[in-house]
């Protein structure tokens, strides 16, 4: 037992739950096809009041939240050199791996000139001042990255014979000697762009709360991203454990209690230290939708704190609520910055149509139908061989 | 456990330096970044909502001009087909637009109370305009002479950011169309282009000393200006239009005054009425850092949908966090330079011994 086994779970893939997936994945695939052939109007609610809805504020600014799973445990693993975290490691990153690649599909989806995508790329269009350009280059990258630092189990599920034949060894060589390079750009890239998903709000001025809008915008974002990524983590492996009865972590979650607990105040107290220095905090207690709205995340931030720093952080369960708690309340600070707390004017109102939801839900449903094919058939969970089950908790 | 403890907190602290570098940097001096200057020869638009008669020939000609098709609710539609244009507010379909503001009894003209006013809504042309800064793929261009804000679609992506982020809602996406583009006003490039100042970028075709007059003689003015009855939409220099603004803001109310119409400075018959009881502001000359439009208007300008509006424009804060974070990429190359070394050394670790509490934890499974 010297270095860490992955295994693939196996069993069923055809599942009653994987074919429920599938419908919502097909009814989404039909909407999809009538935004293409009919324009975006035909199926969704947005407007030129608010021009971004769910496809850009669930999917991708809500959706790669919830794919920081590999960043924040890398960050931990490697960088802060927490070898005990590692069991945890390939699970979080195969659910940044779907996060990201189907945060990309959704803007495909979103982008009112899709056949233009290239020229993000292309040196003379490009806009360094924008930062929805730092973005988009910076998640197309990163996207790249989580492919291929997940290629190793890809790799090793592989015979030796094809191995051989294709000389994926020396890929399988190579990646190994230089993974601490992707592993580093793993941290990097959604540093940069998560803090930018805070910055892009900059630009709304009087149309965002002053709740919300606030110069420490990216950093308040980046943290947010890693409590998510912890968030996910914990989230994840109790749904896998309870499910598919795997070893469980609960005893890691433990120690990892108080990282995350440590994160949670410090976005608090940057939060709330900032509205009191600008003189905003009268705002929270208006008694109205904006104030309502901030006090409801303060509140989803709060609980996991409590349960993280107390005694109950031990068991499973509580662990579990207090993850959907900081997700619950991550999520909300996302959508509340991006379309609820914003307020274009001129009698602007949104609410998601039926097939413009379906769509965001089918995009959710074939991740997780990825997750589960991906954990079935490749190395991911760690630890399946019996003997390394009985971890004290 | 004391040597991981150890290495753990060397490795803390280093990625902690580096972490912190950018947000460090990011809260001590962070500046917005400098205001941008009107253009040397910026054109524009003083568009007086007292002289404004809401007669919409404007929003026809607009159309006309930039080969936009009316709009109607559906049951019209069917009714009357196309000859009759609704348009409610500018849109994908609508550049420019007509809008009413109307309060109680509505009996008086340009009275906030029981009073009723027009106002025009079409692009503003800022000086720092927040579409322009927020494309990600240069669409959004601001012409280095004139300051005329275009798009150009073959570049545009449709994300629709420089709808989200325009602080007067001016860029419109077409959600209708399957191949959709944003519609802006362009302030008629396209008829301005015959005119020799503008034929070449850097205007050095046109001798010093020639008067505007004979420079637009030879060309058309935008749309809307032209065909404007009452001179409520005047075109020309922003300088001038702001000297006429303040002329207009220093005479009293009631006087008769000859408005210009068409182009400032031209050789139009001017149109002789009463000046109207003015807010005493200029909108366009301050808000978000100037716009090459200037609105006089007789109700407060919140009331028209004119929002209020800082000195500087949002690009301007949001451009100084990227340059403050982004400067020559330095932040992120240190940063990248110390998550490679400390990568490297714990991942390294990974395949030799490894330390003390991965060992520690091993002993406590019962294997």
């Amino acid at each position: 037992m010297t270095a860490i086994t992955h295994r693939p779970l196996g069993g069923h893939l055809v599942t009653k739950p994987f074919l429920i997936l599938g419908l919502f994945v097909l009814i989404a695939a039909y909407f999809i096809l009538r935004r293409f052939l009919f324009g975006m109007g035909d199926v969704s609610n947005m407007s030129n009041g608010y021009p971004i809805g769910t496809w850009v504020v669930l999917d991708v600014v809500i959706g790669t939240a919830f794919g920081c799973g590999g960043f924040a445990m890398a960050l931990l693993i490697y960088i802060f050199n927490r070898k005990v975290y590692h069991p945890l490691m390939r699970p979080a990153l195969l659910g940044g791996v779907f996060g990201y690649t189907l945060a990309g599909l959704a803007v495909m989806i979103d982008l009112g000139r899709y056949w233009n995508a290239f020229n993000l790329l292309l040196p003379w269009y490009a806009q360094p001042n924008s930062v929805i350009f730092e973005v988009a280059l910076c998640v197309m990258a990163y996207i790249t990255v989580l492919w291929l630092e997940f290629c190793p189990a890809f790799l090793e599920r592989m015979s030796p014979e094809i191995r051989q034949r294709f000389r994926l060894d020396r890929l399988q060589a190579f990646l190994k000697r230089y993974m601490y390079v992707l592993i580093a750009l793993g941290v990097l890239l959604p540093t940069m762009h998560q803090s930018s998903l805070g910055s892009v709000l900059l630009i709304l001025g009087y149309k965002l709360s002053p709740l919300w809008n606030t110069i420490w915008l990216p950093l308040l974002y980046l943290i947010s991203a890693l409590t998510m990524g912890y968030g996910v983590v914990m989230m994840e492996a109790t749904l896998v454990q309870r499910t598919f009865k795997t070893p469980s972590e609960a005893a890691l979650f433990a120690r990892l209690a108080r990282v995350v607990a440590g994160l949670l105040i410090g976005y608090l107290a940057l939060r709330w230290g900032d509205l009191l220095y600008r003189g905003h905090l009268g705002l929270a207690f208006a008694g109205d939708w904006d104030g309502n709205l901030f006090l409801i995340e303060t509140a989803l931030f709060l609980a996991p704190i409590f349960v993280l720093l107390s005694r109950r952080r031990a068991s499973q369960r509580w662990q579990f609520l207090a993850a959907i708690s900081l997700l619950a309340g991550g999520s909300l600070y996302r959508l509340n910055s991006y379309l609820m707390a914003v307020q274009p004017g001129n009698g602007w109102t949104y609410f998601p149509s039926a097939p413009e939801l379906m769509i965001t839900i089918g995009v959710v449903c074939l991740e997780i139908m990825l997750y589960l094919l991906f954990i079935k058939t490749l190395p991911i969970l760690h630890g399946s061989t019996t003997e390394s089950h009985g971890r004290p908790s | 456990m004391d040597m991981s403890r150890r290495q753990f907190l060397r490795g803390a602290a280093g990625a902690v330096a580096a972490a912190a570098a950018p947000v460090a940097e990011a809260s001590a001096p962070f500046a917005p970044r400098e205001p941008k200057q009107l253009p040397p020869k910026a054109i524009g638009m003083l568009y007086d909502s007292t002289q404004c008669i809401g007669c919409k020939a404007c929003v026809a000609a607009c159309k006309d001009a930039n080969g936009k098709p009316v709009e109607q609710p559906q049951h019209l539609a069917q009714w009357n087909e196309s000859t009759w244009d609704t348009a409610m507010d500018i849109s994908g379909k609508t550049l420019n637009v007509i809008r009413v503001y109307q309060n109680g009894t509505m009996a008086e003209k340009d009275r906030e109370k029981d009073g009723y006013a027009f106002v025009k809504r079409h692009c503003l042309h800022c000086v720092d305009p927040s579409c322009i800064s927020v494309c990600p793929v240069s669409a959004m261009q601001k012409n280095p002479t004139t300051g005329i804000v275009t798009h150009n679609p073959d570049a545009c992506i449709g994300c629709r950011y420089c709808v989200y982020g325009c602080p007067f809602n001016v860029p419109q996406y077409q959600f209708d169309e399957p191949f959709g583009r944003i519609a802006k006003c362009q302030l008629c490039h396209h008829l301005l282009k015959d005119n020799p100042l503008f034929a070449k970028s850097d205007g050095a075709s046109v001798p010093a000393g020639t008067s505007a007059t004979e420079l637009w003689k030879k060309s058309r003015i935008p749309a809307c200006c032209d065909v404007c009855p009452t001179g409520a939409s005047l075109f020309g220099w922003v300088e001038e239009l702001q000297a006429e603004a303040k002329r207009r803001l220093a005479l009293k109310p009631g006087e008769m005054y000859e408005f210009p119409r068409g182009l400032l400075g031209g050789d139009r018959p001017s149109q002789t009425a009463p000046v109207g009881h003015y807010q005493p502001h200029i909108y366009g000359e301050k808000e978000s850092g100037g716009t090459q439009v200037r609105y006089l208007t007789g109700v407060p300008h919140e009331k028209l949908g004119l929002p209020k509006l800082p000195d500087h424009s949002f690009a301007a804060v949001s451009e100084g966090m990227q340059h403050t974070l982004y400067k020559g990429m330095i932040a992120p190359v240190v940063l990248l330079g110390g998550l490679v070394v400390l990568a490297r050394r714990n991942a390294r670790d990974d395949e030799g011994q490894k330390n003390d509490e991965e060992r520690k934890n091993d002993e406590e499974r019962p294997s």
